[in-house]
């Protein structure tokens, strides 16, 4: 009798690799702290999330986490992954220095609003959504375009305003300054509940252009102190790893309290975002979906994430 | 003391250049290090992995010559497989000699059609050309508006019409266009994103209408990275010619426009950057290859090894080392390769770990001037043979290169200490050797 006969030599030796790979990752585990996550798998997370435009260092930051949360967890299937990755991404949005949405503090009165940010990610489009809302909440609000560099830009503020059903202020041949004054005095006189002051598009490597937008606070601080009250920041949904520079370089010469992500009803992700949170803690206030004035939402954390995820 | 530091640049050199050929080990850290580089210059992810493997590929096997290291030579392929990749066909757009050249201008909102298109249009008025630029977007507020206005600073005439019908005003300014003999009409259309349906399958309806001479696609230079399925969309729609990469004028790296080199192969044709009517630019690929490796370390790192690279001379001189034939014609070749490579102790200083040990052993670059004008003064022969050099022809040689005796006998000294040398290093590169030659 062969004891041997049914023996296979090349499947113990798998069985045996496999046993040996499954050692060798515990062991990993335990010494890295780390969760073993396939290596096809890991791949296709970072692709995930690079291509959503987070950025290098955050998303191995994030997988690094998400690992290390693995660790304790029996689950370690793909979905539970996702659902790590997810709830750590939301985590960042769940700093302290998040505030709820509501930007109109009515105690300050007229409550002045800046919006800021380089050519084209959609200042003035944004204005006239947000100032449709605020009419539509029952207040009294009045535009000022103190872009007076970029061609037909007052014009189209104009459109805007008339859509919306706000007043305007413009001042043909004005310096952007004299406009935000002019516009702030005349909310002071008619008692409006808020002035939403639109700028020219500027590159944040621009001293000059960024000097002009000290000036522009500055005068407007000096009819109301504290005022601005509100200054936006706008960032085109499209924009890569640059906006961090534009968050930054903004920062520095305005106090800026919040953000609004343009363009998200394309394909573009507007991942860049968690990085801006995560190290300016500069909330997102809204986003936009549209070139319609019903086309700005309430930033939403949870629904921003999961986009990101889905095709 | 000089035998002790020739020792340490021997065997740094040996720890370099025993590596030989490019292994894809020892080019892995650098390419992990690239590939980040490339996307945090937003490149997309997928692009970017291509690239690096395609381009590695390539290069593994290489033999890896002179002081660089196989880092620096794999960065230095990419940078030159980045730049042919961003060139191609770098032809400026077609214009008819005759009749009417059109030119459509699309992309997705806020990109700088409309300005780019006045931009052009201020460009080829300077070429005499009599052109009309027409508002096509009928949608945004105050877009026609806002065209007139620039139109109106460069004298160029704006066609538009009452109704909010985007191909009507494309049809009938193309009549008005013929009737009034203008030969270049330019197409401003509205930003739409790839996804809206109804706005693609009018831009095809425009395109249909116009068959343009010239289709360009415009993008922001800060876009991420979703550049590439925007510009695969309209390439699907439009079929455009090329590319007018904008606002260049911040400090985004721009690695949008490899992305979508890589997916749609077509030419980037122009560089806007600024918001003023002349800030139009001709495109230049090495410039926006640099711009995506990032400045600082990587660029001159590639900068020094451009220079180090590929001259043929400096395989010469190994191969004559090789064959320890070695004279004075050679040893003058040498000296300008070094210098062309810029100074010797910076050079040295490149290589890992010598950097600072060099720093006290002060090697003199200008005593290579004198070295220079004694070999001058030699005749062919001499420098052939310097077994020749009696003390007639010494003297001969002192007073023709305005140096002394002395400064001759010791150069000769030295070089038939260094040719003895150089037999014993045979194989190896040319720097080192002369990091041992003293002369002052
Ligand atoms: N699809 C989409 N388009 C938008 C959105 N917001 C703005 N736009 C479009 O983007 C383009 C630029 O918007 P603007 O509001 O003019 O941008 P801006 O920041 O004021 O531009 P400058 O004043 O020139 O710097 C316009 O075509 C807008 O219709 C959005 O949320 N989604
Ligand atoms: N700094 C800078 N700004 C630019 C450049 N090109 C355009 N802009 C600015 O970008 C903004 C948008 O430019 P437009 O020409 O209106 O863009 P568009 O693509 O026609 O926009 P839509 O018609 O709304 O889709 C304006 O503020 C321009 O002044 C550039 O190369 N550099
Ligand atoms: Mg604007
Ligand atoms: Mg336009």
């Amino acid at each position: 009798m062969n004891l041997f006969k049914n023996f296979n030599l090349d499947k113990l030796k798998d069985g045996l690799s496999k046993t040996r790979a499954k050692l060798l990752n515990s062991l990993n585990e335990t010494i890295s702290g780390k969760a073993f996550i396939e290596e096809d798998f890991l791949e296709k997370l970072e692709e995930i999330l690079i291509s959503s435009d987070i950025g290098f260092d955050v998303a191995d930051k994030i997988i690094n986490q998400t690992r290390i949360k693995l660790k304790n967890e029996k689950d370690r299937s793909d979905t539970n992954i996702i659902r790590i990755v997810k709830e750590k991404l939301i985590s960042i949005f769940d700093s302290e220095n998040y505030t709820p949405n509501e930007i109109v503090n009515l105690k300050m009165k007229p409550y002045v609003i800046l919006i800021i940010g380089v050519n084209g990610v959609g200042k003035t489009t944004t204005i006239g959504k947000l100032a449709n809302n605020i009419r539509n909440s029952g207040l009294e609000v009045i535009v000022g375009a103190a872009d007076t560099f970029r061609a037909a830009a007052s014009e189209q503020l104009n459109v805007w305003a008339e859509r919306a059903k706000v007043k305007i202020v413009q001042k043909p041949g004005g310096d952007p300054s004299s406009v935000a004054f002019e516009a702030i005095t005349i909310a002071l006189e008619e008692h409006k509940d808020v002035v939403i002051i639109d700028t020219a598009g500027r590159l944040h490597n621009k001293a000059n252009l960024m000097e002009e937008l000290n000036k522009i606070k500055r005068v407007i601080s000096k009819k109301i102190p504290n005022a601005p009250h509100e200054t936006l920041l706008v960032l085109d949904g499209n924009t890569g790893q640059n906006a961090i520079m534009q968050t930054e370089e903004f920062s520095k010469v305005t106090n800026i309290t919040g953000l609004v992500v343009t363009k998200l009803d394309g394909t573009a992700k507007g991942g860049v975002i968690f990085q801006i949170c995560d190290k300016l803690k500069i909330p997102v206030k809204y986003i936009g979906v549209g070139e319609g004035i019903d086309d700005l939402q309430n930033f939403d954390p949870k629904a921003f994430v999961s986009a990101i995820f889905e095709n | 003391m000089l035998e002790d530091l020739s020792l340490k640049i021997d065997s740094a050199l040996k720890k370099v250049r025993g590596q030989g050929r490019l292994t894809e080990k020892n080019i892995s850290d650098t390419l992990r290090e690239i590939r980040r580089v490339l996307l945090d210059a937003d490149v997309n992810y997928k692009v970017a992995k291509d690239f690096i493997e395609s381009v590695s590929a390539k290069a593994l096997g290489k033999e890896v010559i002179a002081s660089i290291t196989p880092g620096q030579l794999i960065t230095k392929i990419i940078y030159d497989e980045l730049t042919l990749l961003l060139g191609g066909s770098h032809d400026e757009i077609k214009l008819n000699g005759s009749g009417i050249t059109s030119i459509l201008v699309v992309g997705l909102q806020g990109s700088g059609k409309t300005t780019f298109s006045a931009k052009l249009a201020k460009r080829l008025l300077d070429n005499g050309r009599k052109i009309l630029l027409v508002a096509a977007d009928v949608y945004r507020p105050a877009a026609i508006e806002q065209l007139k206005i620039l139109g109106a600073q460069i004298n160029v005439p704006v066609f538009s019409i009452e109704e909010k019908n985007a191909l009507k005003v494309v049809s009938e300014s193309l009549i008005f266009a013929k009737e009034k003999n203008f030969d270049t009409v330019i197409v401003d259309t509205a930003g739409r994103l790839h996804v809206d349906e109804d706005m693609m399958t009018e831009v095809s309806g425009i395109k249909k209408i116009i068959d343009p001479t010239e289709s360009l696609f415009v993008v922001d230079s800060m876009t991420g990275q979703d550049a590439v399925n925007s510009a695969k969309a309209f390439n699907e729609k439009v079929n455009y010619d090329g590319i007018v990469l904008t606002k260049l004028d911040g400090d985004s790296r721009g690695g949008a426009a490899l992305s979508i080199r890589a997916v749609v192969g077509k030419p980037i044709k122009f560089i806007s950057n600024g918001e003023k009517l002349n800030a139009l630019e001709s495109f230049f690929p090495d410039r926006l290859a640099s711009r995506i490796l990032g400045k600082g370390d990587i660029i001159s790192l590639v900068e020094k090894a451009q220079e180090s690279i590929g001259d043929r001379e400096v395989e010469e001189l190994e191969e004559k080392l090789k064959k320890n034939k070695f004279d004075f014609d050679d040893f003058l070749k040498q000296i300008k390769l070094i210098k062309k490579m810029g100074s010797l102790s910076s050079l040295l200083g490149m290589i890992p770990g010598l950097g600072n040990q060099l720093k006290n052993a002060k090697i003199d670059d200008n005593a290579f001037i004198k070295v220079e004008a004694i070999i001058n003064s030699m005749t062919r022969q001499e420098r052939k043979s310097p077994k020749i050099l009696n003390g007639n022809r010494r003297k001969r040689i002192a007073k023709g290169s305005g140096t002394s005796i002395q400064d001759v006998n010791r150069l000769l000294k030295q070089f038939g200490e260094m040719q003895k040398m150089m037999s014993k290093f045979s194989k190896k590169g040319f720097g080192d050797s002369l990091a041992n030659f003293k002369f002052n």
